[in-house]
């Protein structure tokens, strides 16, 4: 693989760019890979990677449906941190959030991760308490944080509100290393990482069903024919249970429809990422100067990848609750993604009962940030058996009603 | 020079002349004009600054696709960036400044990026800004930031209003040109109650541009005659400057109604949002011209041919004197025939297709118009604005053959119908060979909630082009004037062989600077989906969401992939067809509408008495009633001592009320509380807890049987919605046998909570005829009776561990007894106390609290509330998650009363410390806190929080975390810190 | 922006006016039973990519619960009936086969 560089480019512009490769190969399957991962997003293709990486497993196929980093990839609010409360969260998000740390660097590909900072806001006082929580769980994870005055926090976003009549802003929980990355940037440097590994990944792909012998994974069958393996690796946010039906297994999730939208560009005013909790709503803004812009889920069972209006509603109304400037600002465009939604709406990467399946899933509305730690650790666990980052996020803690439960802001008060 | 003409303009009233200011400067106009006509006539050609290498941009087209002439606009409170100049109407005073440069339009520093252009090209910052690491973040990202953007940052909170607005219909129908206006007669002759939505002024969409006549008529008649045969119709209503912006699934509608934009006057809301319903779409959206892709094709007084047509007739202003026509297509001759006809100059119309045009072609050549054949352009000239151009064969590389000087082209490479509100909610489309363009598929359409379709597409918008074809796809046979048209030639590349050097500088998408070379380098790398190239070159996430580039920049890829143009597949369309503000999308609901506020009957009393608000659920709460002098904190500490020694009042008509009443209703309590409520006594009270199906704490509060078959149970402040919601699930869902019947009546009552040693003397000074001695109403009971004038059921419970009753009233005599109790009890010492000081006197006591000691994930075996566990019962809500294997362990985390060493504040949050690490590199850990506070009572720091094995540890001291890296150490006691026997409340 | 008619008051609901409540039908597994039975009670969904019954409450409107068939593809509702029944009637499955005409739900299947 030809590097990618200042150099590359400056060669490369002298002769009318014509002399780029192929950022990855398109090639036909084989009849036979060691490791076959379903979805070639950015947590598929993660896993492909490391699997080559770490394990030197590099008879691997990716194979998808549509494009590689079509699905939730290429359609999420870039967002990354790893605040979180509980510690098998906090340490597969971690390792997510450091592997982005050098990532543009690992891949040579460039993925703008920018790590400008992130504030969840407090708008209770029951927050505060949440967050105030979540500072000192983190700080014994090893999980930099902190907890920011409205005044501070005023600094660090001059556009914000911080006496809104409805929910003043009564702190923030700032991890200063999270930040943004370029979503689609992530997918491709995976994809060309792996396809420079000698892994073949198969877009177009679709996967009709699962081929089973004596309880175990055999291979698949394909929009190109059959293929057979002696690993299975399922990461298809959004259409598991489909794919875990053809195995012949359920999972304890439902899919529903997450959205999002972008305002028009504007120049820099918002040089951190800020998420707004209780009145659902956070925001961004991308190198290009739109206001990126996210909030709620659907509540009810959903394949179509469409926008929905009512909830772009609530979360522009908070938006402009808590930045008051958006409100002249333009919508350019607004779209839905397909999320998993696990019983206590943390990740499953785990084995299934079907033996060399494993899954990948669950993710709900934060895959994004995740995609490296993701990687890695269900690498480590289709390679080895057992990681202790995936350990907790087995698909049958629910059964023993061991969940992993992030949703310390969700109580009520008397 | 681009200049107003003498005569033409059918939209601008010449009588009614406006100014305006552009970049300072004063420029005049008449009413009708859009800012873009207007810019015309003042001879502003130039008008922007390209996104990345601040190319001079001029206006390209007369409608909402146009990708260049958006400008800062207004002032203050009224600032708004990126507003499109085809689309905003001049009025009086308004103010507009160019966007993306430094220091000026004229002389830009950022154009010096278009000397690098050729080390710039699509997606070259993945290949660049690598090394080193901290580099992206420090040196490259702000410049790269600083450098994009377009349009300024508003500063002021927004001055305007806005409003939403509901409407249903049989039939919407999109677009008021003559296929919409056809189909709205149509279908409103037939009864049906139609809502006609233009996005534009006025009406005739480019029917009455062309001056085509319909049944021996002008279209300008035709369309006037309609519009009034609409506007009598009383089942039938027509809207202008009403765009629809985006269709959703079931038949659900945004129209963008912009009311004072093109208005001086700027009273009432600016923008109406339309959440229409409709039982049939039918879009008439028409049609879009596309440029066509020659080198130089982005330099300011190139146009499309029928906006430089639009110009002409609707603001009679003329983009040049010397205009140039190049096309693939019959259309665009009518734009030279119009130019020529208002005396203006066509030195030629450059076709691109061998054997030319139809019979338009004679008409030009009398005219006196020279007609090229197969010819192409090679180049614009021109920096700034157009000089001339070179022109070439088509089917060869570029060798110039002649240079023709000018200052306008007006390009025409076909037109694609408007398919996006089709395709909002999965409308598909095929690929016409022969127009050129994709077509709504009928047979594909977007399914409703009864699977049939609920769009349709009538006239440009299906593909058709000419006024009888229209039409007629709208139901109606007319004559038409119209000649025949030559086929259209698909003319991807100008010329077709056009070498490295003129790609670089044929432009796809003009805002986000995509040239035709950069989509052949995406294919090249492998980007071979359309949705790849988008994102690797930026093609079509500009402002105009591609609607001019994305079908040259498709066609480009597919034959760089040797794929046909359906293979390769369009790019999906989303709402809003063009930007909506995020003003119109909130409405009216902002600042204190923004989300509606609980008030108790007592609000206002609280609000004039000091009340430090705090937020809870949809309620607001007084936090503390602070006095002058007083920070919130003193005020928490003199409000928790007054308790403890005289008497306070509580306002807690927040917390739930639901009647449960029924034969049946105590077995269902039964299954709801963790408790037994079925033998309670008549007359008695008793705290409850409830669970989820996973067992977990959900609710708590004290349920009351008001008698034989009633029950009352209370529920947290913000619990009562969803409790009742729970309760009326399991009846209508699982239970739907069981005789019983519940009613929220949280916001009937007003309920007041009286604590302290002197709470009996304050009610008895109120009078009545109830009986509030020790004997007469004992320890968890109710009354009910007359206290003092005032209906009242009195429950005697107590939060705070003193003596105390909590009086509950109908809501409107909680204002009035709230009054009272302070008045009566001046002499007593009587002051009210707020939610922290409630807080706080509880934890004293060792209650727990729902969202403090519980977060979703505890049960009650955690908070060693066993007591409250029936095991006589065999089932309740949860019971069967509590024996899960995780949820028995005896490693649970156990309920514990704190006392720090020092008399110090645990803080909030904090966790416990266990020796070692995971696997995973994390600190070990053995417990934390849950509620944390000082006490004024105690006069030291008190806590209570979860604890492994904590209640077998008694009397250990254990460290917690603070923010600043140090500990805290606090020992281990029972979480009842005052009166552990209760004698207080007993009295 | 889903429209459902709720069963009971007969108005043609807005999605913003009820509130959704998951996969219909389900038998409540307690005490007595096993892990795996309770687990799949409480966690495993069909979560089906096409036909779905599920459960919907008219919350702000006649406050009752009600069940629905709906396409999680298309978004089709083959129809909407009372919450009081184990099994979806027998129009509503015949909308569905008039779709699906190999339909079955999984506990009539």
């Amino acid at each position: 693989m030809r590097r990618y560089s200042v150099f590359a480019v400056a060669r490369e512009g002298l002769r009318y760019h014509t002399g780029w490769e192929r950022a990855w190969r398109s090639p036909q399957p084989k009849k036979k890979y060691d490791v076959i991962i379903v979805g070639a997003g950015g947590h598929g293709l993660a896993t492909a990677y490391y699997l080559g990486k770490n394990y030197g497993i590099t008879n691997v196929a990716i194979i998808e449906k549509g494009w590689l980093g079509g699905g939730n990839t290429g359609r999420n609010t870039t967002i990354i941190r790893s605040n979180y409360l509980q510690d098998p969260s906090a340490a597969i998000y971690d390792k997510a959030l450091k592997l982005y740390e050098n990532l543009s660097q690992d891949l040579n590909y460039n993925v703008m991760f920018s790590p400008r900072g992130l504030i969840m806001l407090a708008q209770t006082h029951h927050e505060v308490r949440g967050y105030q929580r979540t500072v000192m769980a983190n700080q014994l994870q090893g999980v930099a944080t902190e907890w920011v005055t409205p005044e501070q926090l005023k600094k660090l976003v001059p556009i914000i509100n911080i006496h809104g009549p409805r929910y003043p802003v009564m702190g923030g929980l700032y991890q200063k290393r999270g930040g943004t990355a370029r979503h689609d940037a992530v997918a491709w440097g995976y994809a060309r990482a792996c396809s420079d590994m000698g892994m073949d990944v198969i877009q177009q792909c679709e996967v009709k069903g699962v081929r089973t012998e004596g309880g175990k994974v055999v291979g698949v069958s394909t929009t190109k024919g059959d293929i057979d393996c002696d690993k299975l690796g399922m990461v298809v946010a959004g259409h598991t249970s489909v794919l875990a039906e053809m195995a012949g297994f359920r999972l304890p999730i439902e899919s529903v429809a997450l959205q999002a939208l972008v305002s028009e560009p504007i120049k820099p005013c918002m040089d951190v990422v800020v998420m707004a909790n209780t009145v659902h709503g956070y925001m961004s803004q991308s190198d290009k100067g739109e206001m990126v812009i996210g909030g709620g889920t659907d509540s009810f069972n959903n394949y179509t990848q469409r926008g929905s209006f009512h909830h772009i509603e609530e979360t522009v109304r908070a938006l402009v609750e808590t930045f008051p400037m958006v409100s002249r600002l333009k919508m350019l465009r607004q779209w839905g993604g397909i999320v998993d939604m696990t019983g206590d709406r943390s990740p499953i990467l785990s084995k299934t009962p079907v033996e060399g399946i494993f899954v990948n899933c669950g993710w709900g509305t934060g895959g994004f940030k995740a995609i490296p730690g993701s990687g890695w650790a269900m690498a480590e666990l289709m390679a080895k058996g057992h990681s202790p980052l995936t350990q907790e996020f087995d698909m049958f803690r629910f059964r023993e009603g061991k969940f992993i439960d992030e949703s310390v802001a969700a109580g009520v008060a008397h | 020079m681009s200049t107003r003409l003498a005569n033409s303009g059918r939209l601008i009233d010449r009588s009614k002349p406006v100014e305006f200011k552009f970049n300072g400067k004063r420029f005049k106009g008449y009413e009708g004009d859009t800012l873009a006509s207007a810019l015309f006539a003042n001879d502003q050609m130039m008008v922007g600054r390209s996104f990345k290498y601040h190319r001079p941009r001029g206006v390209v087209a007369s409608g909402a696709e146009e990708p260049n002439a958006l400008f800062n606009m207004g002032e203050g409170g009224r600032f708004e960036p990126n507003q499109r100049a085809t689309t905003q109407e001049v009025f009086d005073g308004l103010t507009i400044r160019s966007q993306n440069h430094w220091p000026s339009l004229e002389f830009d520093i950022g154009a010096v990026n278009q000397l690098f252009a050729r080390w710039l090209p699509a997606g070259f910052y993945y290949k660049m800004f690598i090394h080193p690491r901290p580099f992206w973040k420090h040196v490259y990202e702000p410049f790269i930031r600083q450098s994009a953007g377009l349009g300024q940052v508003p500063q002021e909170k927004d001055a305007d209003t806005y409003e939403h607005f509901y409407y249903f219909c049989d039939v919407l129908v999109v677009g008021g040109g003559i296929a919409g206006l056809a189909a709205a007669l149509k279908e409103g002759q037939a009864g049906k109650k139609v809502l006609l939505l233009e996005q534009t002024a006025d009406f005739g969409g480019r029917a009455v541009v062309d001056g085509v006549e319909i049944d021996g008529k002008s279209a300008e008649a035709w369309v006037q005659e309609t519009l009034a045969a609409l506007n009598a119709m009383p089942n039938v209503t027509v809207r202008n400057r009403n765009m629809a912006s985006g269709v959703y699934d079931h038949g659900y509608v945004l129209g963008y109604e912009r009311l004072t934009d093109h208005l001086s006057d700027k009273s009432g809301p600016r923008h109406r949002l339309w959440r229409i319903r409709a039982g049939h779409i039918i879009t008439a959206t028409g049609a879009i011209e596309r440029p066509l892709s020659f080198a130089g094709n982005d330099i300011p007084g190139v146009l499309l041919a029928a906006a430089v047509r639009d110009y002409v007739v609707n603001w009679g202003v003329s983009v040049g004197d010397r205009t140039v026509v190049v096309t693939n297509n019959d259309d665009a001759y009518r734009t030279a025939i119009v130019l020529k006809n208002a005396g203006l100059a066509v030195p030629a119309i450059i076709d691109a297709r061998a054997s030319g045009a139809g019979p338009i072609a004679a008409e030009a050549e009398k005219l006196g118009i020279r007609v090229l054949k197969g010819k192409a352009i090679a180049k614009v000239k021109g920096k700034t604005r157009v000089t001339g151009v070179k022109v070439c064969l088509q089917a060869g590389e570029g060798s110039v053959i002649e240079e023709i000087a000018c200052d306008c082209v007006a390009m025409s490479g076909g037109w694609s119908p408007v398919v996006h509100l089709w395709s909002h909610c999965g409308g598909k489309l095929n690929w016409d060979e022969d127009l050129a363009m994709f077509r709504p598929d009928p047979s594909r359409a977007p399914t409703g909630a009864d699977g049939k379709a609920f769009v349709s597409t009538v006239g440009s918008a299906s593909g058709y082009l000419s006024t009888a074809d229209v039409l007629k796809d709208a139901g109606l046979e007319v004559a038409t004037n119209e000649v025949a048209a030559a086929p259209l030639e698909p003319v991807w590349l100008m010329p077709q062989g056009a070498g490295p050097k003129l790609r670089m500088k044929a432009w796809l998408d003009y805002q986000n600077d995509v040239k035709v070379s950069d989509v052949q380098l995406a294919a090249r790398e492998g980007y071979e989906s359309v949705e790849h190239t988008k994102r690797y070159t930026t093609l079509g996430m500009a402002t105009d969401q591609g609607k001019l580039s994305n079908i040259n920049g498709l066609a480009i890829l597919s034959k760089s992939l040797d794929a046909s143009i359906p293979n390769v597949g369009t790019t999906t369309f989303r709402p809003p067809y063009t930007p909506i503000s995020l003003g119109a999308i909130t409405g009216a609901a902002r600042d204190e509408l923004f989300q509606p506020i609980h008030k108790t009957p007592m609000f206002d009393w609280h609000d004039a008495n000091g009340a430090d608000w705090e937020p809870v659920g949809h309620w607001r709460r007084t936090y503390a009633y602070v006095r002058n002098g007083e920070s919130v904190h003193d005020a928490v500490n003199r409000e928790i001592l007054n308790v403890r020694e005289n008497v306070g009042t509580l306002d807690a008509s927040t917390l739930g009320k639901i009647i449960v009443k029924g034969p049946d209703a105590g077995k269902f309590l039964d299954m709801l509380y963790t408790n037994m409520m079925s033998n309670l006594g008549v007359g008695k009270c008793r705290y409850g807890l409830m669970c989820n199906e996973n067992g977990f704490l959900s609710d708590d509060g004290v349920v009351v049987r008001l008698a034989e078959d009633t029950w009352l149970c209370h529920t947290t402040t913000g619990g009562a919605d969803r409790i009742h919601g729970w309760m009326e699930d399991w009846l209508q869902c699982e239970w739907w046998d069981w005789k019983v019947y519940t009613a929220n009546v949280t916001e009937q009552f007003a309920q007041i909570a009286v604590a302290g040693p002197k709470a009996r003397l304050l009610l008895e000074k109120l009078g009545g005829n109830m009986d509030l001695s020790k004997e007469g109403f004992p320890f968890m009971t109710y009354v009910e009776g007359k206290l003092g004038e005032f209906d009242a059921r009195i429950f005697r419970i107590s939060f705070s561990g003193e003596l105390s009753y909590e009086v509950s009233v109908p809501a409107s005599q909680g204002a009035a007894l709230w009054a009272a109790l302070q008045e009566a009890g001046k002499d007593l010492g009587v002051m009210p106390y707020g939610t922290e000081a409630m807080h706080i006197l509880r934890a004293e006591k060792g209650f727990i609290m729902i969202g403090d000691e519980t977060d979703g994930t505890i049960i009650p075996q955690d908070l060693n509330l066993q007591w409250a566990i029936s095991k006589k019962k065999e089932d309740y809500l949860g019971k069967r998650a509590q024996e899960r294997s995780f949820m028995a362990s005896p490693d649970r985390w156990k309920l514990v009363g704190l006392e720090t060493l020092d008399g110090s504040v645990i803080p909030d949050g904090s966790y416990v410390p266990a020796p070692g690490y995971n696997p995973n590199g994390q600190r070990n850990v053995q417990g934390r806190v849950t509620s944390t506070y000082y006490s004024p009572t105690l006069k030291r720091g008190i806590a209570m929080g979860l604890v492994k094995h904590g209640p077998d540890r008694m009397g250990e001291v254990i460290e917690f975390n603070r923010e600043d890296g140090t500990m805290v150490k606090a020992k281990i006691v029972d979480p009842v810190f005052y009166d552990k026997d209760g004698e207080k409340q007993n009295v | 922006m889903l429209l459902l008619q709720c069963p009971y008051c007969g108005v043609n609901a807005e999605e913003t006016e009820l509130a959704a409540g998951g996969e219909a039908h389900l038998k409540r597994a307690t005490v007595g039973d096993s892990d795996e039975a309770f687990e799949g009670y409480l966690f495993m969904r069909e979560n089906k990519k096409g036909v779905h019954l599920e459960r919907w409450r008219h919350a702000y409107g006649c406050g009752k619960w009600f069940l629905a068939a709906r396409d999680t593809a298309t978004l089709e509702v083959f129809g909407t009936y009372p919450a009081q029944t184990t099994e979806p009637p027998a129009d509503v499955t015949e909308n569905i086969r008039a779709k699906y005409p190999d339909w079955s739900w999984k506990e009539t299947a």
